[in-house]
């Protein structure tokens, strides 16, 4: 008697929380690693889609109707994404902001593209997510085909005749990207003296670090994460090695620098031209601070993701995900990136990645030609 | 040579932390013939609590870091033992004398717990400490192009591992609570029976183990300067492994088995692939048992009916 009238209560809550709000409100969703070793960029994402639906919502909404954001926790674990993707269809919201680990966007995007939702992610760079052919996958970042020729090309110029190392995590982002910066080192007419993979969540890489030691390696290139590539950083400064340390856009975070404490100076890393120092981004920068948020990494990305997605939304008059996406493709986007534009695929027109350089007190700042 | 001699550096430092933990778990097992899964998480709960008393420590101003290390590793080894002790009234004593498998699922929970409890109060993000034993020692150099190094760190882990393990030994060995885990690990019925306090051995059983992983917690903390809540599973893996490997029960061999385990993935990284270690590791595991399926130094069993 009791449980079947708590069955009831709990039935008609359900039936109250999926009607109530619909018809005043459009649910949109934000995924990425909330928890676990890389949560502090899940949190990027999440800084950059709330301060964009607080901006939106304040002028007006999107279609008359006012945003509301659910967040949504992959722990950058492929079959956890699977799911978080799974519930974002059950709740039939249209789009979705993520996610942030290659390897979770990836997979995550079958589930929206069976279940209609379209999807933009400000931050998974590895190739496959656009070269699929699904209608409903977007980026506003770059792709690793073209950081890694950067990178490539930036280890080929600046360290010739040095020995050079290629290590990465076997993650679809790692073992991408450091396959694309391979080939452009190669194509360069430069061969890597070592190339090796460790594991995601290692934390003793003392055994590589003294075997890159041993063969005395001058720069070596990590295709991976933010928390192994500190380590790993950490680790050669114990065994006194100078070597130089250059990654991907994964080490765009302030926690590099906590790992690393002081010797994340002169570490390299590619990224988008900084966003903050765009102008069209001064006065959300503005903003953000004056909330004790820096909008470093990918924060403004995902703020762009959103900007759009409401311009095509208004453009197009529905929030159909079809619909949408058809109008992201033909259209020009205005975002706190500047004027945003895609391909047939769903990447963006302009890309162009640059060379960072960690300084002593933290920060990564562009590196003078 | 140089080569193999550093990587053999490498290698007992992280065994020593390997075997550090592995301690904890033969001991439970010696006394109480059950595996304390929640071991893995006292040593990450043990490391939180040392990364707290470091940050405590220096909003207090003391930052004199041989003082400092010293308070940590008092304050941790106390709080820790707590949660040791805490971890063997709450879930397994009261199931003392039930079914095997009851103490071994509540162990299961307990892990659980002990995970989402640090999740919980400190946030899921990795958790970071700047280097702060620092500077390396070069104890031989034949004027080769590597020479072989030792950093204050690695000495620092090695050294204060085998003065526990020795300190700890000559406790089991020769004193009167050494007696009492020794009477309990042969038969606790009979031990109880002759005026051995059971429940008080087994309880400071628990605490001795919980603040040996809290070492290895400050260790671990110090040498690589990130944790999170989920370290003691990986950790606890590699101990238990460590501990099986070496004789489950048997102390030296928990020593033994830890150090060999680090060892294993270290020379495995050094002259194959890196990205094989673990296989390396569990696949000598697999072959020590089908040859000696006591552990290296473990006493076989004789069926208690």
């Amino acid at each position: 008697m009791k449980s079947a009238r708590l069955v009831a209560l709990v039935a008609a809550a359900g039936l109250f929380a999926a009607t109530g709000p619909a018809f005043s409100q459009i649910t949109i969703g934000v995924a990425g690693p909330m928890t676990g070793q890389y949560a502090s960029f899940g949190e990027q994402l999440r800084n950059g889609a709330n301060l964009a639906l607080e901006d939106i919502n304040a002028a007006g909404g999107v279609l008359k109707k006012q945003l509301k954001l659910v967040v949504g926790d992959d722990a950058c674990d492929p079959k956890q994404a699977r799911a978080t993707a799974d519930r974002f269809v059950a709740q039939r919201v249209p789009f979705v902001m993520g996610h942030y680990c290659s390897s979770s966007s990836i997979p995550a995007s079958e589930a929206y593209a069976e279940g209609n939702v379209l999807q933009i992610t400000p931050a998974s760079t590895n190739p496959t997510f656009t070269e699929r052919k699904l209608w409903n996958t977007f980026r506003v970042c770059g792709r690793d085909d073209q950081q890694g020729a950067v990178a490539g090309k930036y280890l080929a110029d600046n360290f010739k005749g040095k020995k050079i190392a290629i290590l990465n995590d076997k993650s679809t982002y790692g073992a991408g990207l450091a396959n694309e910066t391979k080939k452009a080192l190669n194509a360069a007419g430069i061969t890597e003296v070592l190339n090796e993979a460790y594991t995601q969540g290692d934390k003793d890489f003392t055994a590589l670090v003294s075997r890159m030691k041993a063969a005395e390696i001058d720069v070596v290139y990590v295709g991976g994460y933010h928390t192994e590539a500190g380590l790993i950083l950490r680790q050669m400064r114990d065994q006194g090695m100078k070597t130089i340390l250059m990654a991907g856009d994964a080490l765009a975070d302030k926690q590099f620098a906590s790992i690393t404490g002081q010797h994340a100076e002169g570490v390299l890393m590619t990224f988008g031209p900084d966003p903050r120092n765009r102008p069209s981004a001064a006065e959300i920068v503005k903003k953000f601070k004056a909330k004790g948020i820096d909008p470093e990494g990918y924060t403004l990305y995902t703020y762009a993701a959103l900007q759009i997605w409401a311009q095509a939304v208004e453009k197009t008059g529905s929030t159909d995900p079809k619909k949408v996406a058809a109008t992201i493709k033909a259209g020009k986007w205005n975002t706190v990136l500047g004027e945003i534009s895609y391909d047939a695929k769903g990447d963006i027109t302009v890309l162009d990645y640059v060379v960072y350089q960690w300084k002593a007190d933290g920060t990564y700042a562009e590196l003078k030609k | 040579m140089e080569y193999f001699l550093q990587q053999l550096i490498n290698g007992l430092a992280l065994g020593s932390i390997y075997g550090l933990v592995a301690i904890g778990y033969t001991m439970v097992y010696g006394i109480i013939g059950m595996i304390n899964f929640a071991h893995g998480d006292i040593f990450m709960v043990g490391a939180f609590i040392a990364l707290l008393a470091f940050l405590i420590l220096v909003a207090i101003g003391v930052t004199a870091i041989p003082l400092a290390l010293f308070l940590v590793l008092l304050i941790a080894m106390l709080l820790t033992s707590l949660y040791g002790w805490a971890v063997e009234r709450i879930a397994y004593r009261p199931l003392r004398g039930s079914f095997r498998l009851a103490p071994l699922i509540s162990a299961i929970g307990m892990s659980i717990v002990l995970q989402n409890y640090v999740q919980l109060a400190q946030g899921a993000r990795v958790k970071t400490l700047p280097p702060l034993v620092t500077g390396v020692h070069t104890i031989l150099d034949l004027g080769n192009r590597l020479v072989v190094q030792i950093s204050n760190i690695q000495l620092l882990i090695i050294v204060t591992t085998f003065a526990l393990m020795t300190g700890f030994s000559w406790l089991v060995a020769s004193t009167s609570l050494g007696r009492d885990m020794r009477a309990c690990e042969q038969d606790l019925k009979m031990a109880a029976l002759l005026g051995v306090d059971t429940n008080k051995t087994i309880s400071l059983t628990f605490l001795i183990g919980a603040a040996l992983a809290s070492v290895a917690g400050i260790m671990y903390l110090l040498y690589y300067g990130v944790i999170d809540f989920h370290i003691g599973f990986v950790a606890g893996v590699k101990a238990f492994t460590a501990a099986v490997l070496g004789g489950i029960g048997s102390l030296p061999g928990a020593m033994l088995g830890g150090l060999l385990i680090g060892l294993i993935e270290t020379y495995w990284s050094a002259y194959f692939s890196v990205q094989y270690k673990d296989v390396a590791a569990f696949s000598i595991l697999i072959v020590v048992l089908i040859f000696m399926p006591t552990g290296i130094l473990g006493r076989p069993e004789v069926e208690k009916v």
